[in-house]
């Protein structure tokens, strides 16, 4: 890029290029350094009132030894550090998997493509709360829709889905990967769609078509794509409060939190705000790594689709 | 007779016949896995939503039967909402008020904030921009669930309880940095010599950026409005931690109230939640084209 401009600068007048190069030194005229800050104070403003404020009280009331003895001692504790794994390991990875897939799949031309697409994108326009509470009433194990359908159709008696923790976490993941599959196809689709059309035409005529053509030439160039958005959807998903929440609520028995509503749940549930933040910093050992790996990555990558 | 005549040119054209037969059934076989495959995909999809829509219709001794269709379709539950006729919905307008009151102020302060910081960096380039960039980045990066429990204690510390301005404080910090970058990238498009025939015209920093960086950004500001507003419908925790009075709270936290509850009014809860999604669903098929446009612009945010 840097190249391509300076290539350019040297048919262009010099006068021009001095005006340009004061931009790119960022040498602004007095007068104007002053609107260039002015400019900037509300953003500043607002990061130190609202980001770093919070992350400055945040370790300040989670940096007690003892509480973190008392948190690691709480079976609840122990049992949400297992679900949050799970939750990322399986929600994060499937999605994403059957995202590439569907990106794929949407790729197909016709008027019934685009319709099937416009239906698919649903889940994500509609607001959380209205999907995820419409899931927890549709998976109640005595009037819940899905049991109505599955003993309509197939006579099959189904279970309390959300009374047994392992169905209960499940259902979450399978909530959080409906809601969020749609978004992530998209942004895969965009980025199929930047391949140049030459490359997948010369790799055809060279025969590597279907999974061949996948294997050696589309993944490759969706390779860091893929991976920005996985850690990207990592760090969303450790940050989820609204699946756990109303799905499951947590349940059956607490057998059901993530660290995000187990730190909820001592904070305002149990009075303890301390060891909320405290559950919740208990994720930093996984969250710092992935913030400077995602930090590098945006910086130097910039998601160009 | 017509038989020996068939064969007799399939004789003679037997491999182009065959090749074709073959590409037939692939085609066939591709229609058919299409098929299936969207089928697959509409049942997927549209479950949950049918559920919404189902427990909508029927009358409220209705909701605890096995039916998988409205036995008899029932408006009762959105006049009840629309009407505030149920012990429950009270202040549903005033809710409704308030959530389209936060969505809006968050949608302004976002674009407003976002534009003037990709101003400052990416136009006027001021020294050491990058610092700023950094700072949102790393904003962008951290779940902002995270910081709920201090940003709680702050705003009672400031009296900003029960406030709908402290979820709008903390909507447009955790929503601006991504504006921020969509703004940055599409700034790339427009040349920077704009920008400098202005100023020699004698035009203000102030008046380049109302009357010429602003109208250009019109794309990239429709994207990022949708984002933000979005953004604002589906959020639920500050909401619900911050707002506690029936008249201050939102459509999602006077929705969810009752989630638990063994008497949950579902059939009015379900009129609730889709008519609090409808206009979100409207201005995202508005604005489609233009928000996936955005979307894969600036990278990437749920």
């Amino acid at each position: 890029m840097m190249n391509g401009t300076s290539v350019l600068d040297l048919g262009r007048p010099a006068v021009r290029r001095q005006v340009l190069s004061r931009y790119l030194r960022g040498g602004l005229k007095g007068g104007e350094y002053t609107w260039a800050l002015a400019f900037l104070v509300p953003y500043v403003a607002v990061f130190l009132t609202f980001v770093v404020y919070p992350i400055v009280y945040g370790v300040w009331m989670g940096s007690e030894g003892k509480l973190y003895r008392e948190l690691f001692a709480d079976p609840i504790y122990q049992s949400s550090v297992v679900n949050t794994v799970l939750y990322l390991a399986l929600g994060v990875n499937v999605k994403m998997f059957l995202a590439l897939l569907l990106s794929g799949f949407f790729m197909r031309r016709g008027w019934w493509m685009k319709t099937l697409l416009m239906i698919f994108i649903l889940p994500w326009a509609v607001p959380q709360i209205s999907t995820f509470i419409s899931i927890h009433w549709m998976l109640n194990g005595e009037w819940g829709f899905l049991n109505n359908l599955l003993y309509k159709l197939f006579h099959i008696e189904g279970a309390y889905y959300l009374n047994d923790r392992w169905s209960a976490l499940g259902a979450v993941i399978v909530s959080h990967i409906w809601k969020w599959t749609p978004f992530w196809t998209l942004i895969l689709l965009a980025g199929r769609m930047a391949i140049p059309l030459e490359i997948s035409d010369t790799a055809k005529v060279d025969g590597a078509t279907g999974l061949r053509g996948f294997v050696h030439i589309t993944f490759p160039l969706l390779a860091n794509l893929y991976l920005i958005c996985t850690l990207l959807s990592t760090i969303f998903l450790l940050g989820d409060f609204n699946t756990v929440y109303f799905v499951s609520g947590g349940g059956p028995a607490n057998q059901g939190h993530v660290l995000g509503t187990l730190g909820i749940r001592y904070a305002f549930d149990m009075g303890q705000p301390r060891l909320g933040v405290t559950a919740v910093m208990s994720a930093l050992p996984l969250v710092i790594p992935l913030v400077i790996v995602l930090m590098r990555k945006l910086r130097t990558a910039e998601v160009q689709l | 007779m017509s038989t020996i005549a068939v064969e007799a040119a399939a004789v003679s054209a037997r491999g182009t016949a065959q090749a074709y037969r073959a590409l037939r059934v692939r085609r066939y076989l591709s229609l058919a896995g299409t098929t299936v495959l969207s089928f697959a995909i509409v049942v997927w999809t549209l479950l949950p939503i049918y559920n919404m829509i189902l427990v909508s219709l029927e009358p409220e001794g209705d909701v605890f039967t096995d039916h998988i269709w409205p036995r008899v379709a029932s408006f009762e539950s959105f006049r009840g909402v629309l009407t505030q006729g149920h012990w429950y919905l009270q202040h549903f307008w005033q809710q409704f008020a308030n959530s389209i009151y936060m969505g809006a102020w968050v949608t302004f302060l976002t674009l407003a904030i976002g534009t003037l910081t990709a101003f400052s960096i990416g136009r006027m380039r001021i020294r050491h921009g990058w610092l700023v960039s950094n700072a949102a980045l790393m904003t962008y990066v951290i779940p902002a669930s995270f910081l709920a429990i201090p940003f709680y204690r702050i705003m009672q510390n400031y009296g900003l309880h029960n406030n709908l301005w402290s979820v709008i404080a903390a909507l447009v910090a955790f929503a601006t940095p991504y504006a921020f970058f969509v703004f940055q990238e599409y700034g790339r498009s427009i040349p920077i010599e704009v920008d400098e025939s202005a100023r020699i015209d004698g035009a203000s920093p102030l008046q380049v950026y109302l009357r010429i960086y602003l109208p250009l950004m019109a794309p990239a500001l429709v994207a990022v409005g949708t984002y933000a507003m979005l953004l604002a419908w589906n959020e639920y925790l500050y909401q619900f931690l911050l707002l506690s009075s029936k008249s201050s709270m939102t459509v999602p936290v006077a929705l969810a109230q009752f989630l638990n509850s063994d008497q949950s009014p579902w059939n009015y809860m379900m009129a609730t939640a889709i008519i609090y999604a409808l206009p979100p669903v409207a201005i995202y098929y508005a604005f489609r084209r233009r928000m996936t446009a955005g979307l894969t612009m600036g990278g990437v945010k749920g």
